[in-house]
C-alpha cells in the first residue's frame, strides 16, 4: 500500500501508486458526444480553438452529420488580438445558432483549454445570454477543457452546471430516489422498472429533456449511476443531498449492490427486494457463464481512460475469474469507490495518474492476454502482438444492468474470441 | 469568432504531426494539454498505422499552470531524446501552448542536446493543417538540406531525383508514390530521397544530391522545393499526374528535365482510361453535371479528368485550400463557372444545391450533403474516413491512377442500360430522373412526389410462373431484382388482361417487363378501363413514353 494514499476503508488490500506524466487521454470535450443524444433539447457550444472542433469532429465520426447539437466558436486572432470584443462575438454566434435552432431549450456553452486559459468569463455569458433569451432557452456553462477534465469528467462538470438549477423538492426531498449519471435509454427504463418493482419512486439526472430534470432537495438520497461524477456529487450534497454508498452497476454483482444500496435506504422488505431482481439476476447469470470460460485467468491490463477501470477491473475479476496485472486510472475518488476497493482481489495494483511511456513499458513487459487502452495505443499494441480492447465504446455501448452484463462480458471477450479466430 | 461543425483541416500541428509521422528517427515533441493526444487515433485509427505518432505530448494540466510549464517542456524535450533517441527533433505548441508563451524554440535549445532541434511556429489561431505541413517540411529541409553539393555532370550516369510531399494520413499518397516511383522507374530516372514518407533526416541531407526536385502535392512540397531550387539550384516539376493528361505532361516534363525520351512510357496505351471513356457505354456521361471540391491539388487534378477525360460538365469547382484560391478560381473561370473558396461546408452546400449536379466529387464532407440531397457522390480528397484509406491498391496518380479514377467518377453513376431505361420509362416511379443508381439502394430519391406512389404501395412479385430470365449480363438481372421489388402495387384490383395483351406483355424483355406491367395496369385504372388488351398496352407505352 501507499503511504500518500491512505486507503478509506481498512483490511482491503489493493496497492494505489500515483504516477505523473505523459497522459494520453481525451479531453472533457468528449462527453459531448454521447451527452447531446441523451439530453434531446439541448444543444453544446463549444468555445474553443480549430483543436477542439477537431477533436469532437474525430471521436463523433459520422455522427456529425445527423443533425448534431454541438458545434464549436473557434477564437480566432481577431478575438485575440482585442480587434473582436470576444463576449459581443459570442453573443452573435449564440443568435445565430438560436435562429438556427429554434428547438433548442438548453445551451450549454461549453470551455475549453484556449478559453480558460484566456481566462474568458463563460458564467458571465452564461448569465447575460440566459437573460437575452429567456423564457425559451436556459444557458449554463461548464469546463470541458483538457487543462481540467480527462475525458469523462466533461460529463461530471456538465452535470454538475446543472445541479443548482434544479428545483427544489422541499419536504417531500426524501422520498424520490435520485440516479445520477447518463445511461442509454434502454438501460434507464430497465432499472426504472425495476425500482418501480421495489417500490422506489426514481428520478434520472439528466432528464432526457431540459424541461424534466428532477428536483432535489434536503435530504434526497441519490445513487451515483457511473464513477466519475465527483463535482456533480459535490454540488448535490450542497443542496443537502445524501449519497448512498454503493458499487456501479457493471455485472450482476455490481448491479444488484447498487440496487440493494437504494432498496437499504428505502426499506424495502429483502423478500421484496430478492422477488424484484431475481429475474434480473437469472438472465445476468446465463449471459455471463459462456463469457467466463473465456475470460476466466486472462490476465488484464487497463491503462486510465474513463475511471470505470476499478468497477470493470472488478467486474472482470471476480464474475470472469480474470487476472488483474495493473488497473490504471486517471483519478481515484477514494470515498465514491470504496465499496468497489473493497471488492478487488488483495494486491491490485492501482496506478493512479498516468506516465505513458513508462505504462507502456510495464505493459510490454508484462505482456497481458488483454489490455484495454485508448485508441491512440491500441492498434500499436495489436502490432506488437497484444490482444486489446479499445476503451471508448465502454462508454458508447449500454454496459450497465442486469440485462447488459452479457454484453460487458462480450466486450472483452471478443477481441481474444476474434484472435483465434483469424488464421492469417 | 466562427460557429464551426465540421472542420475541413485540423490545426496545424496536426500537419506537423502528418510529417513527424510519415518519416523516421524523427520525434516531435509539442507543448500541449492533457486532451490533445486524440491527434494520435487519426493516425492508428483512420490510417490503420501500427505505431504511435513519434510525438511526445508535453499533457500539461490546470495545476501546472501556475507553475513552471516551462520545466515540464524542457523535461519532456529530455526524456524524449533520452527514449527515442532521434536523429533530429521538431519542438512546438498547440494552440493552448501559443497562449501560455512558453518558447519551445529557446527552451530546447537550452538543453544543448547533440541533434538538430528545429522550432516550428505554427500559428495556430490563423493556419491550418495543410500550412503546418507545408511550413514544417519547409523548415526540416530548410535546417537539414545542408550546403550545396557539386553534383556530378550528367553524361553517363543516370538522372536523379527527388519525390516531395507524400505524408502520413495523405489521401492514397501511399499508392501515389507507388506509381510515381514506377513511372520514374521505367523512365531511367533514379529516386535519390522520397520525403517526407519514409524518409530520416539524414536522408533529408542528401537532398542536394539529386538534379531535380518532384512535387507530388503543392499543398505541403512546394515551399520546401522552392527553397532547394534557390539554395541548391534544383529545378523542380510540380505538375500533379492526376489523370492521363497530366500524367502525360508529368511523364514529358520529367524526360525532358531529365534529357530522356517518353516515348516508350507514352506508347501504346498505358492507361485503359481513353478507351473506357470512348466506348460507347460511356456515351450517356457526355456532359453529366458534376461539382468538384477538395483540397486544390486534388480539386484541380480530377476537374480535368471529369471534364476531358470523361466528358462531364463542369458546374462547380472549389477548394478549401485557401492559399491555392488564385489557381483554382482560374480553373474554374475556363468553363464559365465562379469557384467556391470555402472552410464552411454549410456554403458548399449551398454552391451544390445551387448548381444541381448529378455527380458530386468532394471530400466526406461533401459525400454527407450529397447522400443528403440525394445525388451519387465520390470521395477524390481529404478529409476521409477510414474507408479512404483501402486495403487495396488504390492510386489517383499516373496511368493506374487514372483506371481507378474512371471507375471510381462513373461508379456512383448509372451503368449506360440503365440510364437507357430511364428514359424508355422516364415517367416511371422507379425509373425516374431522380432515381439513385441500383447499387446504391433506395436512397432518398430528389423528387418526392416521383417516388411517393412507390413508398405508397407494397411490393408485388412478379409471378413465380414467369419464364426464367436468360442469363445475360448481370445489369439487367440487377435491374429486374430492383424493380420487382418496388413494384407499385394497385390500390384497387387491377383490370384483368386479355390474352392477346397478357402474351404481348411476355414478348417485352424480362428486365422491364414488371414496369410495363405496372403502367399499364396504373393506366388502364386511371381511366377505369374494364379490360386490359393489346392496345391498352401500347397506348400505355405511348403515354408513359411521352
Ligand atoms: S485538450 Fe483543450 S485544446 Fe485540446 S481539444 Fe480539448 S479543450 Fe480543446
Ligand atoms: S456509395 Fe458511392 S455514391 Fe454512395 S455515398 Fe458512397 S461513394 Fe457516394
Amino acid at each position: 500500500m501507499n503511504a500518500h494514499a491512505p486507503l478509506p476503508a481498512a483490511g482491503c488490500g489493493v496497492a494505489i501508486r500515483p504516477e505523473r506524466g505523459q497522459r494520453a487521454v481525451f479531453c472533457g470535450l468528449t462527453g459531448i458526444v454521447w451527452l447531446h443524444r441523451k439530453i434531446q433539447d439541448a444543444f453544446f457550444l463549444v468555445v474553443g480553438s480549430r483543436t477542439c472542433a477537431h477533436l469532437i469532429q474525430s471521436a463523433a465520426g459520422v455522427m456529425i452529420f445527423a443533425e448534431p447539437r454541438f458545434a464549436t466558436a473557434i477564437i480566432d486572432e481577431r478575438d485575440l488580438a482585442g480587434i473582436a470584443d470576444m463576449n459581443e462575438e459570442l453573443d452573435r454566434v449564440v443568435t445565430r445558432l438560436i435562429e438556427r435552432r429554434p428547438d433548442i431549450r438548453l445551451l450549454f456553452l461549453v470551455g475549453s483549454c484556449p478559453s480558460e486559459v484566456i481566462k474568458l468569463d463563460l458564467s458571465r455569458a452564461a448569465l447575460r445570454l440566459s437573460q437575452r433569451l429567456a423564457p425559451g432557452v436556459r444557458v449554463l456553462d461548464y469546463s470541458g477543457s483538457g487543462i481540467e477534465t480527462t475525458f469523462t469528467e466533461g460529463e461530471d462538470a456538465c452535470l454538475a452546471s446543472l445541479v443548482p438549477g434544479l428545483t427544489d423538492a422541499g419536504p417531500a426531498a426524501a422520498d424520490e430516489l435520485l440516479v445520477v449519471g447518463a445511461l442509454a435509454d434502454v438501460v434507464e427504463d430497465q432499472f426504472s422498472r425495476i425500482f418501480s418493482e421495489l417500490g422506489i419512486p426514481a428520478r434520472f439526472l439528466p432528464a432526457r429533456r431540459a424541461g424534466a430534470m428532477p428536483a432535489v432537495g434536503r435530504g434526497t438520497p441519490y445513487l451515483l449511476a457511473q464513477p466519475f461524477l465527483t463535482q456533480t456529487a459535490r454540488a448535490l450534497d450542497e443542496r443537502g443531498a445524501r449519497r448512498l454508498p454503493a458499487p456501479f452497476p457493471l455485472g450482476a454483482e455490481g448491479t444488484t449492490g447498487w440496487l440493494r444500496a437504494a432498496a437499504e435506504a428505502f426499506g424495502v422488505d429483502p423478500a421484496r427486494f430478492d422477488a424484484a431482481t431475481a429475474p434480473g439476476l437469472g438472465r445476468a447469470r446465463i449471459a455471463l457463464s459462456p463469457y467466463r470460460a473465456k475470460l476466466a485467468g486472462k490476465r488484464v491490463f487497463f491503462f486510465p481512460d474513463s475511471q470505470l477501470e476499478v468497477p470493470l477491473a472488478r467486474f472482470l475479476s471476480r464474475e470472469m475469474g480474470a487476472e488483474l496485472v495493473e488497473v490504471g486510472t486517471p483519478y481515484l475518488h477514494r470515498t465514491h469507490l470504496a465499496p468497489e476497493l473493497e471488492l478487488l482481489p488483495d494486491g491490485t495494483q492501482i496506478v493512479e495518474g498516468q506516465s505513458l511511456d513508462d505504462g507502456l513499458d510495464r505493459c510490454r513487459a508484462a505482456r497481458p492476454d488483454l489490455t484495454v487502452c485508448g485508441l491512440g495505443l491500441a492498434n500499436p499494441l495489436e502490432a506488437e502482438g497484444l490482444a486489446t480492447k479499445w476503451s471508448i465504446e465502454l462508454l458508447f455501448t449500454p454496459v450497465q444492468g442486469y440485462d447488459q452484463a452479457g454484453d460487458l462480458a462480450e466486450l472483452f471477450a471478443r477481441p481474444l474470441h476474434r484472435r483465434t479466430r483469424l488464421e492469417v | 469568432m466562427q460557429l464551426t461543425v465540421w472542420t475541413y483541416e485540423g490545426p496545424p500541428h496536426i500537419g506537423a504531426m502528418r510529417i513527424a509521422t510519415a518519416m523516421e528517427g524523427l520525434h516531435y515533441v509539442l507543448h500541449a494539454p492533457q486532451g490533445d493526444t486524440y491527434a494520435d487515433l487519426l493516425f492508428t485509427m483512420i490510417e490503420r498505422r501500427a505505431k504511435r505518432p513519434p510525438v511526445t505530448y508535453t499533457t500539461f494540466q490546470a495545476r501546472d499552470l501556475g507553475g513552471d510549464t516551462a520545466a515540464i517542456f524542457k523535461d519532456a524535450v529530455a526524456a524524449a531524446y533520452a527514449r527515442f533517441q532521434p536523429q533530429a527533433m521538431i519542438v512546438g505548441a498547440s494552440c493552448t501552448a501559443e497562449l501560455i508563451q512558453d518558447d519551445p524554440g529557446g527552451l530546447a535549445k537550452a538543453l544543448n542536446l547533440p541533434i538538430p532541434v528545429i522550432p516550428l511556429e505554427l500559428p495556430a489561431y490563423q493556419k491550418k493543417e495543410n500550412w503546418g505541413a507545408s511550413e514544417t517540411f519547409y523548415r526540416l529541409v530548410r535546417t537539414l538540406a545542408g550546403a550545396p553539393v557539386t553534383r556530378a555532370p550528367r553524361d553517363g550516369r543516370r538522372p536523379v531525383c527527388n519525390v516531395l510531399g507524400p505524408t502520413a494520413l495523405g489521401f492514397r499518397h501511399r499508392d501515389d508514390l507507388i506509381e510515381v516511383t514506377k513511372l520514374l522507374e521505367t523512365l531511367g530516372v533514379a529516386v535519390n530521397v522520397v520525403a517526407p514518407l519514409g524518409a530520416s533526416p539524414a536522408d533529408l541531407g542528401r537532398l542536394g544530391e539529386a538534379d531535380f526536385n518532384i512535387v507530388l502535392y503543392p499543398e505541403i512540397a512546394r515551399a520546401a522545393a522552392q527553397y532547394l531550387e534557390k539554395a541548391h539550384g534544383q529545378p523542380f516539376i510540380d505538375i500533379v499526374p492526376i489523370g492521363v493528361g497530366a500524367t502525360t505532361r508529368f511523364v514529358e516534363a520529367v524526360a525532358a528535365l531529365a534529357g530522356l525520351d517518353p516515348a516508350p512510357i507514352l506508347a501504346g496505351a498505358p492507361s485503359r482510361l481513353p478507351w473506357y471513356s470512348r466506348s460507347v457505354d460511356s456515351t450517356y456521361l457526355t456532359d453529366k453535371r458534376v461539382f468538384v471540391f477538395g483540397d486544390a491539388t486534388h480539386a484541380l487534378g480530377i476537374a480535368r479528368v471529369a471534364a476531358r477525360e470523361l466528358g462531364f460538365k463542369l458546374v462547380g469547382l472549389g477548394t478549401y485550400s485557401r492559399e491555392f484560391a488564385r489557381e483554382v478560381r482560374a480553373e474554374a473561370a475556363l468553363h464559365g463557372i465562379e469557384a467556391t473558396i470555402s472552410d464552411d461546408y454549410l456554403d458548399v452546400e449551398a454552391a451544390i444545391q445551387a448548381a444541381q449536379p448529378e455527380l458530386v466529387l468532394g471530400t466526406q464532407m461533401e459525400r454527407h450533403v450529397a447522400k443528403r440531397l440525394g445525388i451519387p457522390c465520390a470521395v477524390i480528397s481529404a478529409p476521409v474516413h477510414v474507408q479512404d484509406f483501402p486495403a487495396r491498391h488504390s492510386p489517383q496518380m499516373g496511368f493506374e491512377g487514372a483506371n481507378v479514377l474512371f471507375d471510381t467518377l462513373v461508379h456512383p453513376l448509372m451503368m449506360g442500360l440503365e440510364e437507357h431505361l430511364l428514359g424508355m420509362f422516364r415517367e416511371d416511379s422507379e425509373f425516374h430522373n431522380g432515381a439513385a443508381p441500383s447499387h446504391l439502394g433506395h436512397g432518398p430519391a430528389r423528387s418526392a412526389e416521383a417516388s411517393a406512389p412507390a413508398q405508397a404501395t407494397a411490393p408485388l412479385p412478379e409471378p413465380l410462373t414467369e419464364p426464367a430470365p436468360p442469363a445475360t449480363a448481370p445489369a439487367p438481372i440487377r435491374v429486374e431484382a430492383e424493380a420487382i421489388h418496388a413494384m407499385p402495387q394497385p390500390a384497387a384490383h387491377p383490370a384483368p388482361w386479355a390474352p392477346d395483351a397478357e402474351k404481348e406483355l411476355r414478348k417485352i424483355p424480362f428486365f422491364v417487363r414488371g414496369k410495363a406491367r405496372a403502367n399499364t395496369e396504373r393506366f388502364a385504372r386511371e381511366r377505369q378501363l374494364p379490360l386490359i388488351t393489346l392496345e391498352t398496352l401500347y397506348d400505355a407505352k405511348a403515354h408513359f413514353g411521352r
